[in-house]
């Protein structure tokens, strides 16, 4: 790993101090807990994203897909918008928010890991019809999406609005709870498996050879995506080009193929970019605009960098 | 000893191993040689378990590929692949040192270490240690994947053409290598070559297929001939006798 990665460990804590402090007036026993949970929720997001797309670009031996641009945070979307209009905000309002939590992600493993197996399963198939094959299932979840809301009521749809758009200024504390128990269970299993995803990067053949189990392997870490897709779409919506931006700057910074510097070079990003980039947008430009359509602006034009980039080789 | 039995594979119709009946003997070289599309390289893939057989049974050493945990068999049997197209960057040295994944499961021993320089010694790859994969030759490359195969260090080590891109010296080199591996370390090694004079010149066995079927196999000495070499490639070679060693003619 090089050197320049340990920078990320006082960035760290710059941008959370300066989450914390900039623009702080009156009673911090306000303060504190009111940012904190946005901080709990911006560190969780930033973190999901950025394991969730490390680990995907991994098993899918590429740099450039990710499971946003291959929409499944749009699925997820959708399973949420599904459940209101089929069982209905009131009826969903007396099932406790774990157990509802629990069943979309469950749903969300099974069709996900059908999605891929579509997608990865059969013959290798080029990245580019990949790309396109992603944003027409992204568009058409979307879409699926949309007219249901349409057909729901008034105020179905504003409940549904709630969930699809909870954006990082309102997030559920009970969310924010079952996200984090998730998020460190899977860190665990990922960290155990961390040699096993290094060989994973030498592609199918060679990992067999050397003796992965490779189907097994990649199923057990596509159900782990797929519930880091769910959390962080679950907390704040589609955030399309994020993961790709950080995990290519990762790779970028650690010059390294070993996860045990990926993973945590990554979330380190992530959480920088997301904390810091609320704090600079809030202070400085007021709430002018909202941090996803920067982030997307940045990351599409990485995306399209990497496309071109990898055309040409 | 590996024991093919009935294997067959197909792409659609057409079968491009055909029910196929051989015995590798443990020990020394066996080459694999044949025209292209013959079935060669589908042929050790499926001793490798990269490729499913159709009908058959595939053993080494007495273990059915298809029954045997795959993390047991990585310690019996290597497999080079003619392409093997990355998509991270590694360093030579983070190649070579995959090949103890097997034994160490990621946390390298000081005995994974020995091993490690030792196949970079092998293989002449002190120079470029740290060099990055994309910044070398195709020969260099070929030569940094063939010591993590020899890093692997099994009994049985398969080859697909492990001779592609090396210049003569370096080819040289590599059969000299392959063959003290055999000699001196007791391992098996099966390749498939396009050289019917290298495969001549170092090798205890000879099988030799077309159109997915064995045609011919037995030491150098009844293999390399007019006759038979007619029959695996469709031309006319003639066979010299040079140093003890059978060498065919075929550019005219």
């Amino acid at each position: 790993m090089r050197r320049i990665a340990w920078i990320l460990i006082p960035l760290l804590v710059i941008t959370v101090v300066a989450f914390f402090t900039v623009g702080a007036q009156g009673d911090w026993s306000f303060v504190l807990p009111f940012r904190g949970r946005r901080l709990a929720a911006l560190v969780l997001v930033g973190f999901a994203i950025a394991v969730s797309t490390v680990i995907f670009q991994t098993i899918t031996e590429n740099r450039i897909l990710t499971p946003s641009i291959l929409g499944f945070d749009a699925l997820f979307a959708l399973i949420q918008t599904v459940l209101v209009f089929v069982v209905g905000s009131s009826a969903l309002g007396s099932i406790p928010p774990v157990a509802q939590f629990a069943g979309e992600v469950v749903l969300m493993v099974v069709l996900s890991t059908l999605l891929f197996r579509w997608l990865f399963g059969g013959a290798r198939r080029s990245i580019h019809l990949l790309v396109l094959v992603g944003i027409v299932c992204g568009v058409f979840f979307r879409s699926i999406a949309s007219f249901m809301a349409r057909l729901i009521d008034p105020n179905e749809f504003t409940v549904l609005q709630d969930r699809l758009f909870a954006s990082f200024n309102a997030v559920e504390p009970d969310l924010l709870l079952i996200s984090a128990v998730l998020l460190a269970a899977a860190s665990v299993l990922l960290w155990r498996m961390r040699h096993d995803l290094d060989v994973l990067t030498l592609g199918r053949d060679l990992s067999t050879v050397l003796g992965v189990d490779h189907r097994h392997l990649v199923l057990r870490l596509l159900i782990i995506v797929s519930v880091l897709v769910s959390v962080s779409t679950a907390l704040v919506g589609p955030i399309t080009f994020f993961g790709l931006l950080v995990a290519s700057l990762a790779y970028q910074v650690t010059g390294s193929h070993r996860h045990s510097a990926n993973l945590p070079v990554a979330v380190a990003l992530a959480v920088v970019a997301l904390v810091g980039g609320q704090t600079v947008l809030e202070h400085v430009f007021g709430l002018a605009t909202v941090l996803s359509v920067i982030i997307e602006f940045i990351g599409g034009i990485v995306f399209i960098l990497l496309v071109l980039k990898g055309a040409r080789r | 000893m590996i024991d093919i039995a009935g294997v067959t594979k197909k792409y659609g119709t057409v079968a491009v191993v055909d029910d196929v009946d051989l015995l590798i003997p443990a020990g020394g070289i066996t080459s694999i040689i044949g025209a292209n599309g013959a079935g060669k390289s589908t042929l050790i893939s499926m001793v490798s378990r990269l490729l499913t057989t159709e009908t058959g049974t595939i053993t080494v050493d007495g273990h059915d590929i298809a029954a045997t945990r795959s993390g047991e068999l990585a310690r019996r049997l290597a497999i080079l692949r003619q392409e093997n197209h990355l998509a991270a960057r590694l360093t030579v040295r983070d190649l070579v040192a995959f090949g103890r994944y097997p034994h160490s499961r990621g946390r390298l021993t000081t005995v994974d270490r020995e091993h490690i320089d030792r196949a970079m010694d092998y293989l002449d790859l002190g120079d470029f240690t740290d060099r990055y994969l994309d910044e070398l030759s195709g020969g260099q490359r070929q030569r940094a994947f063939v010591a993590m195969v020899l890093c692997q260090d099994t009994d049985y080590v398969l080859l697909d053409e492990p001779l592609n891109n090396l210049d003569m010296r370096h080819a040289v080199a590599m059969m000299r290598i392959l063959r003290r591996a055999a000699d001196e370390l007791g391992k098996t090694v099966v390749m498939v070559v396009h050289d019917i004079n290298f495969a001549s010149t170092y090798s205890d066995h000879i099988v030799a297929m077309k159109d997915g079927r064995v045609v011919h196999q037995g030491p150098p000495s009844v293999v390399i001939h007019a006759e038979p070499l007619r029959d695996i490639f469709g031309i006319d070679v003639t066979v010299h006798e040079i140093d003890g060693h059978r060498i065919g003619v075929y550019y005219s």
